[in-house]
């Protein structure tokens, strides 16, 4: 009797254990609709700065410590960046995107996931970091073969200054 | 509100406790050891992952291909340990969230008992992270799915100079470096894990950390036969290039990833803070009502600590005599941690009603229900008691007795001194006594019904008397729930007493017979009794 009492607590415990260890890895998750690919637009970029540099007057210049006399006073405040992304056409994406770092002197950062499904796609991404106001200072087209289940990326190469398509 | 979910969540686990209590029995039954099935899952996650960290390696190419190595060449040893090491962590998380479950239903979360459950929501959180960052390491095409939803999620916090989800985006943007600081995490947040939980219970006493042994060895032979039925694999190597979209997700650490999908980031933050939220603020929604703490009378304690060894909540503790009188400690009482359950009370051996001093006094008191009310009820209620089988009943507040009539309602059962029962059949107010508890896998109380029935066995201090006959005596263990089992087995024991012959208790007093109580079956044999 004992050894059958134990036997059907070894049952009971085995079949809850069996069915923690079945949804370990049960049922699957599908994370993106079937025949769809993913395009993932981001970047790390520093603007140019909020306002234009001043040259300091010889008065001024004379007035700070020996030690940090400069010809230029430059604003640490950068200003924010205008992206815009379009597939087929179609705008799916426009932001400004504020520089980051308490006095807003770090780069601005976009990291932004698109879903679509997969085949040939008209992309286009286009930036504005300098004070222009029509206009974009980068602009990427290019006709893309996204395939199912592909990760394409859009980043941007700051010391080329383009856009990079991989 | 909250007490009807907590009734409802009560009435749920009752249903499911009782089967389980009637194949395990009590003592083993896996739902009342959830805390020590959570620590016992824990070591078994501590000893596999040691083991497995000698085939682990930690660069990011060799990563993978060393957990291959694991679960595919050395499956019959390393492969098994990984399976242990999956499965008793997801043990580990439904322990945890029953646990808690568990013990919101029964009300153990509010009063002094706020500290274990609010110190258990960063153990919720750690237990998250260390799985979390586990999965990373095995770095497969899962790995690649938590990487980047993680990344997301932390990307959406405003805290982190540049998006760590760009580390995916290709193969040269990850580094080795990065691979060692998940490890390193993986390492570090379950030790500081096992910190918390040792803080979980640091105000309870004799905190059950460890299950029984059966229960052990049934859970880790379960264990290691669901590891070699269904081995933890691997889901392919990554590749940077596809976006990992079909995973078989772990639905016991990832089930907010998807939602993400859902939600959004924002949403599963807001709702991650919102639950930690209201978690570590129900203790006090509402507050526990409670009554006044213990209070230590000097005059009548000698040090004995016996308040102190049975207390279930560390409140009590033996300090330097402070009265002059020639005992080296006394017990001082921490208000704080004290639950007024009365424990204490039927613990000091000071505690007897066969005391005749003008007031009746003992070493260590509840002020709100003094061993002197409690003597007075019962000679009040046992003289409501009529007929031949007159039972009176001393019932656990949160148990299936409370509140029927010939009960004395008490905080716990333990707090009746054994000698009020000699003192009850010895002054005949009653033809036998009955404890009614709380239901015996879940003691209010946490060690009222072990230590009433050791009292009872003659195995804990202080001693229910040999003379006092124990078919007279009767213990019930049943849920405040179960009342209408509870009235069953008080009648049956009338039925019973009623056709005992009349009671006559004498000293000085014949040897004891063996002493064996555990059930709500009488016990010893009746030393003297006559017409």
């Amino acid at each position: 009797m004992k050894y059958l009492r134990l036997a059907g607590q070894f049952i009971v415990i085995a079949a809850l254990f069996a069915g923690v260890a079945t949804f370990a890895d049960w049922p699957v998750y599908r994370q993106i609709p079937q025949g769809s690919g993913i395009i993932v637009l981001t970047f790390v970029h520093t603007a140019s700065r909020g306002t234009d540099c001043r040259r300091l007057s010889p008065e001024e210049i004379a007035k700070l410590p020996p030690n940090m006399r400069r010809v230029l006073d430059c604003p640490r405040g950068r200003r924010p960046i205008d992206v815009e992304l379009e597939l087929d056409g179609r705008n799916v994406y426009r932001a400004s995107l504020p520089p980051t770092g308490i006095a807003g002197d770090g780069p601005a950062r976009l990291y932004e996931r698109f879903v679509l499904p997969a085949g040939l796609h008209e992309v286009t991404v286009r930036m504005r970091d300098t004070p222009r106001i029509q206009g974009f200072d980068h602009e990427r087209k290019e006709r893309v073969m996204l395939a199912t289940d592909q990760m394409f990326v859009i980043d941007f190469h700051p010391e080329k200054s383009e856009f990079i398509f991989r | 509100m909250i007490g009807l979910v907590r009734g409802v969540l009560r009435r749920g686990f009752e249903f499911i406790e009782r089967p389980f209590d009637r194949l395990f029995g009590p003592a083993l039954n896996p739902v009342a050891q959830l805390g020590a099935l959570g620590f016992f899952f824990f070591w078994i996650v501590a000893v596999s992952g040691v083991y497995l960290f000698i085939f682990f390696d930690t660069g990011i190419e060799r990563a993978y291909e060393s957990v291959e190595y694991i679960s595919v060449d050395h499956w019959f040893h390393a492969g098994v340990m990984r399976s242990l090491h999956r499965y008793a962590s997801d043990l580990m998380v439904v322990m945890v969230v029953v646990h808690l479950v568990r013990e919101f239903a029964y009300d153990h979360y509010r009063g002094v008992r706020w500290f274990s459950w609010f110190t258990g929501l960063p153990i919720i959180w750690l237990l998250y992270t260390s799985g979390i960052t586990g999965y990373w390491l095995v770095w497969d095409k899962l790995a690649y799915y938590v990487a980047i939803i993680s990344s997301e999620l932390l990307d959406w916090l405003p805290i982190f100079g540049e998006p760590i989800a760009r580390n995916f985006i290709s193969t040269g943007t990850l580094t080795n470096r990065f691979f060692t600081l998940m490890v390193f995490m993986h390492v570090a947040v379950p030790l500081f894990l096992l910190f918390i939980m040792w803080i979980h219970i640091l105000h309870i006493s004799r905190p059950k950390v460890n299950p029984p042994r059966t229960l052990a060895a049934l859970s880790l032979v379960a264990l290691v036969g669901i590891s070699l039925w269904k081995p933890a694999l691997s889901q392919g190597h990554v590749d940077l290039a596809k976006a990992p979209v079909e995973v078989g997700l772990d639905w016991f650490y990832l089930p907010l990833y998807p939602l993400t999908d859902i939600w959004g980031k924002g949403a599963v933050w807001a709702f991650l803070g919102a639950f930690s939220l209201i978690i570590g603020l129900m203790p006090w929604l509402p507050p526990l009502r409670r009554a006044k703490p213990a209070e230590v009378d000097l005059a009548h304690c000698n040090g004995c600590a016996r308040c102190a060894e049975d207390c279930p909540y560390e409140a009590i503790r033996m300090v330097r005599r402070t009265d002059g009188l020639p005992f080296p400690t006394q017990a001082e009482v921490n208000p704080s941690l004290c639950t007024s359950c009365g424990i204490c009370v039927g613990s000091c051996p000071s505690s007897t009603p066969f005391r005749r001093t003008e007031e009746l006094r003992t070493g260590i008191d509840l002020p709100d229900f003094s061993l002197k009310v409690l003597r007075e009820k019962t000679v009040a209620v046992a003289q409501t008691l009529q007929g031949t089988g007159r039972v009176l009943v001393l019932a656990c507040e949160h148990g299936g007795g409370a509140g029927r009539g010939g009960a004395v309602t008490l905080p716990c059962v333990a707090m009746t001194p054994p000698s009020l029962i000699d003192y009850v059949l010895s002054r005949n107010l009653a033809d036998g006594v009955v404890i009614a508890g709380c239901a015996e896998s879940a003691c209010f109380n946490r060690l009222g019904i072990a230590w009433t029935q050791a009292r009872f066995a003659g195995a804990r201090d202080p001693y229910l008397r040999a003379r006092v006959p124990r078919e007279r005596v009767a213990t019930i263990w049943t849920s405040a729930l179960a009342t209408k089992q509870a009235d069953a087995e008080i009648a049956a024991f009338a039925e019973k007493i009623s056709t005992l012959p009349r009671l006559k208790l004498r000293s000085p007093l014949p040897p004891a017979n063996p002493i064996a109580h555990t059930s709500a079956k009488p016990a010893l044999t009746e030393l003297e009794s006559g017409t």
